[in-house]
């Protein structure tokens, strides 16, 4: 029992305790918030990625669209932390709603690009609505303001208590999605994903879970637009782009999809990564695409289907028998190829 | 009038472009299974190798030599990267795999020929305009259209009666099968890989005249092809075409009216053709769903 659960409570223990060590490793306070809010957005994306089997390709933008929702809330509205959270999460989780039905019937590539070309359409509205949004230059000129409950005040300005917000808000994300996981709505995803067909002849309409699965990843997303719009007080198109879409892709397939903490395993690296690499080289995008080419090619499991994988080998090393029944089960393949090359070979005599 | 023709011209000739691009797009994504983010990448070579060719071999020799350069690299980074991956049927490797390689390449043009924008000669004849009234129709305009439509009927013959055509438009239906019948399967992947790429280097040489030479050309000019083919319907060759220049044309139209929205329309064109006809202008029941 504690050995399932150890590393699960070392993961919280050493999260609560960021700010302590996080300077003796070489990071600061805003990496890790950056780390977390990442983290959330990742860990929703595979909701959909890893859990449903819905290759969305465009979660930046209800990223994008809780960072300028957050961000004109506190410009143009109240100066009110909680609120432009509040709304900013809505909004971006009302466009993954209402855009689910266009995406939720198609699979694979075509689920793919409808999602990226969606994505775009929001970053050339940001980058063109000049007035409102501050066009290439981004949105500036807000700033998080002091949480009031009563008579307490909690400062937000000092960038420790704002992570102990994101912190927040990153437990009650990995509690929805939990929730969701282990709920009979999670297990749907998880069948629509092995095997879309199927789940339909059981009477499961597969679409309509399609959809609540993009609705659900995208409220949760647009929660991190939010947070990181705060943690800059600024946020821009670049916050929209097709490129931070791939980011939060390859992010999930670096650190395992079918984990639930691959994600986070996946987003710690690759930030640590590219906060080193740009301040290393000018080429770093380089590095970034060579990063991307590698996983592809050599870790397609991820970092935790590594492990899992290390890990089940062990266990099958020590008991001999197990090990010739799981060989035997994973190398059977469908049968059914040679069969039309039978019938094609009679048509043509 | 004159300006409302003036942009709907222009937006044509981005149509083009995206037609192009998105024909070579669709060929790659039918037959290979494959979303090629790099597609923005190949026209960035292909421009740029045309516009440090063209001192040496002239205008014409680099546009001829500039999308075969694309070709050939299509066909090694095919060969290289993307065939241990046609084994996983899963698409999301590839378009990672391209993605990456979209970042390289953007990332290196800029290191070799600078993060500013170069122009591109073309011949002093074709750059003057050809009437009066419609001086936005350059010679070179023209020899855009002309190449495109030349291009288009040699790819349409190609498909149609040679043998490689019809064992690329028989692979996309059901490759398997094909490769029963004892057509190597590989060759035919790695020769249409090329020739998409082909198709984009084209767009790139071509657009580098107009568009002049930028890093990010081929990104800025991805997306809406992207764009093209949903709203032609995926899978429809024909269909790629009609959507390239219907979106080209519409944000030339809209330039007229409300240029901040030039841009934005092509993806609202994109939604409302998916509401109403969810498998795109000409697309056919069944594919990628």
């Amino acid at each position: 029992m504690i050995r399932r659960f150890a590393p699960e409570i070392a993961l919280w223990i050493a999260l609560a305790t960021v700010p302590v060590w996080l300077d003796y490793v070489g990071g600061y306070s805003a990496l890790g918030s950056k780390i977390l809010i990442y983290g959330i957005a990742a860990l929703a994306l595979n909701l959909v990625l890893g859990f449903t089997g819905g290759l969305s390709f465009g979660h930046a933008a209800y990223f994008g669209l809780g960072a300028y929702g957050a961000g004109m809330t506190l410009k143009y509205l109240v100066p009110s932390t909680p609120l432009a959270i509040l709304v900013g999460t809505l909004a971006g989780g009302l466009a993954a709603t209402l855009l689910g039905p266009l995406v939720m019937r198609r699979r694979g590539i075509y689920f793919a690009m409808i999602t990226i070309a969606i994505g775009q359409l929001f970053y050339f509205i940001a980058v063109r609505w000049n007035n409102v949004t501050g066009g290439e230059d981004g949105l500036a000129g807000f700033s998080r303001q002091p949480l009031r409950l009563g008579g307490l005040t909690y400062d937000l300005a000092n960038e420790t208590k704002y992570y102990y917000l994101v912190l927040l808000c990153f437990i009650i994300a990995v509690v929805i999605l939990r929730i969701v996981l282990a709920s009979p709505l999670g297990h749907t995803f998880v069948a629509i994903r092995e095997n879309r067909r199927r789940a339909q002849f059981l009477g499961i309409r597969t679409d309509l879970y399609v959809w609540a699965a993009f609705a659900i990843s995208g409220t949760v997303t647009a929660l991190a637009g939010t947070l990181n719009a705060l943690l800059f007080n600024f946020t821009s198109p670049q916050d929209l782009h097709w490129i931070l879409s791939g980011n939060f892709v390859i992010m999930c397939v670096l650190g395992g999809m079918r984990k639930f903490w691959g994600p986070l395993v996946g987003v710690t690296i690759f930030v640590v990564a590219q906060d080193y690499l740009s301040s290393l080289t000018d080429n770093w995008m380089t590095a970034i695409g060579m990063l991307f080419v590698l996983i592809v090619l050599l870790f397609p499991k991820g970092i935790l289907g590594l492990v899992a994988r290390r890990r089940r080998d062990f266990g099958v090393a020590l008991s001999g028998q197990r090990a010739k029944i799981e060989r035997r089960t994973a190398t059977i393949e469908p049968p059914p190829a040679p069969l039309k090359q039978e019938t094609l070979k009679q048509e043509m005599k | 009038m004159q300006l409302l023709l003036f942009n709907a011209f222009n937006g044509l000739i981005q149509g083009v472009f995206y037609a192009l691009m998105a024909l070579g797009l669709a060929l790659i994504l039918s037959l290979n299974s494959v979303i090629n983010m790099a597609h923005g990448g190949f026209l960035v070579v292909g421009a740029y190798l045309a516009y440090t060719l063209s001192p040496y071999l002239g205008f014409w020799g680099a546009l001829i030599v500039g999308p075969i350069c694309a070709a050939v690299l299509g066909l090694f980074v095919e060969r290289v990267l993307i065939r241990p991956l046609y084994k996983r049927p899963d698409p999301l490797y590839t378009l990672l795999l391209t993605f990456g390689l979209a970042l390289i390449i953007e990332d290196l043009t800029r290191t070799i020929w600078g993060a500013q924008g170069l122009p591109f000669q073309v011949p002093e004849s074709l750059n003057s305009p050809i009437s009066s009234v419609l001086f936005f129709i350059t010679g070179y305009r023209v020899l855009v259209v002309a190449i495109t439509i030349v291009v288009m009927i040699g790819l349409y013959l190609l498909l149609r009666y040679t043998r490689l055509g019809v064992r690329i438009r028989a692979g996309t239906h059901d490759l398997e099968t094909v490769s029963a019948l004892g057509v190597n399967i590989y060759l035919l992947r790695a020769l249409n890989f090329g020739l998409g790429c082909l198709l984009a280097g084209l767009a790139g040489v071509l657009a580098a005249g107009i568009l002049g030479l930028t890093p990010p050309m081929g990104s800025s000019l991805v997306m809406p092809s992207f764009v093209a083919i949903i709203v032609g319907g995926v899978g429809s060759l024909v269909g790629s075409i009609l959507g390239g220049l219907l979106i080209g044309v519409a944000a030339g139209i809209t330039t007229t009216y409300y240029p901040a929205a030039s841009e934005a329309v092509i993806y609202l064109i994109m939604l409302i053709v998916l509401v109403i006809r969810p498998r795109g202008l000409l697309g056919h029941e069944g594919l990628f769903e």
